[in-house]
């Protein structure tokens, strides 16, 4: 591990480097997906290149080191988020298929009519919807935890909302529209207490803050690796063993099987029960490489470059005047939402990609915050450990010259 | 209902934004040009004549009088609005067949906005140019 240094990050890099609009581009999008680093970039273009094979069937030297590495690598992201065994960390597609195979598998058995679930009301629609789905058929419900103005959830009332009733608590780690980082051991206790399990979605948290799952005792966690520096299409679901265990595979197919015949089928063990069909192997052997990446600095120095990053950029957009923050926890990733009085935000945000400046403008697929907000949508402006204060005083020169345009 | 189409025709638009070299003169034209679109009367901004965008509605009301197709069309955002402003200018009191026969996306070429006809944008421009079509198709 070496320390943190900004500069030498962003070289790694490669697609930072070029021009958009006749402009350096400014990557400002990194709350919807990171960039990638030439080593991942290599560790997926290197596995395709020596190493490709199916894995776990083939009788071959090719397929035993594919399925080794794919192996390694599930090992490693096990590591990364301290889950005790290897076989508890099931590849996905991303955090939405990790959030939708709990909803099915364990909502279906564990969730009658009559039960609640509860989702905090900044959440993602992907940490919405599956639950609804599931509620549908078993005739649970899925109500909102109330989220208090500064975006932040409010405990208070949170505590007041369960009862036995409550089976399932998911919440983000982060909110990916505010950038509001939840007290979730608070939450996974107070869950506990009244006999509900928690599944959290570190989608937005997973690039930023160390995660120990035996620490927070979450039931499930999901991410996604392309958040982190990694390909897109793999992810990952963490469950406690016994939950795991206890659960009715997700999808059928090959290689989730023990045994199959018409009289009756035997599903496979652990983790593979729960992963038909050839996976995603360039994906889990590039997150591993995104791993090593987040694992070769000093990752609080990243964060406090980050923190700084937000810090600087927050002040100078309210010097600019006319623009206002939505989202102001104390606690935050490097997330700067905000609104403009004179103008909507897609204008914003139209008018920054003609400068070069890459953010996302919209609800974020989270609705229902935005509801509650009654505004349409924000601009997000989300920082990496990869920007730097040049890429805020370009956003700010280009936030200046949206306004002269709009206002 | 609008002097798009009939006082401001696509030709005018195409012949002016001709004169601008940089982004920000093309800029400050088009949300010059939907300041003069007309606003859509509250009344008729119904889930009917919504278009989805992802990230902002389009609404669109099309009305026919005397085999011609008017429309008026609305949007909160100030650039996607004089987008719609550049697209009635090309579609506003044609005919079905004109209005099937005109090449959209040759016209967005030709002004260099064609990115912002682009699925990926979610403006709903492209969804609303569809139903303009449609509308067209159904009418013929
Ligand atoms: C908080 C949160 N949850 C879920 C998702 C969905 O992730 P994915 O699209 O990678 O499955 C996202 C990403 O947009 C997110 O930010």
């Amino acid at each position: 591990m070496t320390q943190f240094d900004a500069a030498s990050i962003r070289a790694q890099f490669p697609i930072l480097a070029q021009e958009v609009n006749g402009h350096p581009l400014v990557y400002l999008d990194n709350a919807a997906t990171t960039q990638k680093p030439n080593s991942v970039i290599d560790a997926i273009a290197n596995y395709y290149r020596y190493d490709n094979s199916n894995v776990h069937r083939g009788a071959h030297a090719l397929s035993d080191r594919a399925t080794e590495k794919f192996e390694l690598a599930r090992a490693q992201l096990a590591a990364f988020i301290n889950a005790p065994t290897k076989e508890q960390l099931l590849w996905t597609r991303g955090t939405t298929e990790g959030i939708n195979l709990v909803a099915a598998s364990w909502g279906r058995a564990n969730l009658k009519s009559g039960d609640r679930v509860l989702v905090s009301a900044m959440e993602h629609h992907s940490n919405i919807v599956p639950w609804q789905m599931v509620a549908e058929l078993t005739g649970a419900t899925v109500e909102p935890i109330a989220v208090n103005a500064s975006g932040t959830i409010d405990m208070d009332a949170f505590a007041a909302q369960l009862d036995a009733r409550v089976k399932m608590v998911a919440v983000g780690h982060v909110s990916n529209a505010l950038g509001s980082i939840n007290p979730i051991k608070e939450i996974i206790a107070l869950a506990h207490a009244q006999g509900a399990q928690v599944l959290i979605d570190a989608a937005q948290s997973i690039a930023h803050l160390p995660i120990d799952v035996q620490a927070l005792d979450c039931d499930f966690l999901v991410f996604s690796g392309h958040k982190m520096f990694g390909p897109t299409g793999i992810g990952a679901l963490y469950g406690k063993r016994d939950l795991l265990e206890a659960m009715s595979p997700y999808q059928g197919g090959g290689e989730m099987i023990e045994s199959v015949s018409f009289t009756g089928t035997v599903y496979n063990q652990l983790p593979y029960k729960f992963e038909a069909g050839t996976p995603n192997i360039a994906g889990a052997i590039g997150l591993a490489a995104a791993v090593d990446f987040l694992q070769s600095f000093d990752r609080s120095a990243a964060d406090a470059h980050e923190q700084q990053l937000l810090n600087s950029a927050q002040l100078q957009l309210l010097e600019l005047g006319g623009y206002q923050l939505v989202g102001t926890s104390a606690n935050k990733t490097a997330v700067m939402s905000f609104v403009c009085d004179f103008a909507h935000p897609q204008d914003v945000g139209m008018l920054l990609d003609q400068q070069g400046v890459a953010v996302r403008t919209g609800n974020h697929c989270a609705q229902p915050i935005m509801d509650q907000f009654a505004i349409p949508g924000t601009v997000r402006a989300s920082f990496s450990l990869y920007n730097n204060q040049d890429d805020v005083a370009k956003l700010m020169a280009a936030l200046k010259k949206a306004k002269m345009f709009l206002a | 209902m609008s002097e798009f189409g009939t006082e401001i025709t696509s030709a005018d638009i195409i012949d002016t934004l001709s004169f601008f070299d940089g982004w920000e003169e093309r800029y400050k034209y088009i949300i010059d040009l939907g300041k003069e679109l007309p606003a859509l009367d509250e009344r008729y901004k119904t889930d009917e004549n919504i278009v989805r965008g992802c990230q902002s509605p389009v609404w669109l009301r099309s009305e026919s009088r005397d085999g011609a197709l008017f429309f008026v069309a609305d949007s909160d955002a100030f650039i996607v609005k004089g987008l719609l402003a550049v697209v009635l200018a090309a579609y506003n009191g044609k005919t079905p067949a004109e209005v099937a026969a005109f090449d959209i996306d040759g016209y967005f070429a030709e002004l260099n906005l064609l990115n912002h006809l682009s699925a990926t944008r979610g403006n709903g421009l492209k969804s609303m140019v569809q139903r303009i079509q449609r509308t067209a198709h159904e009418a013929s």
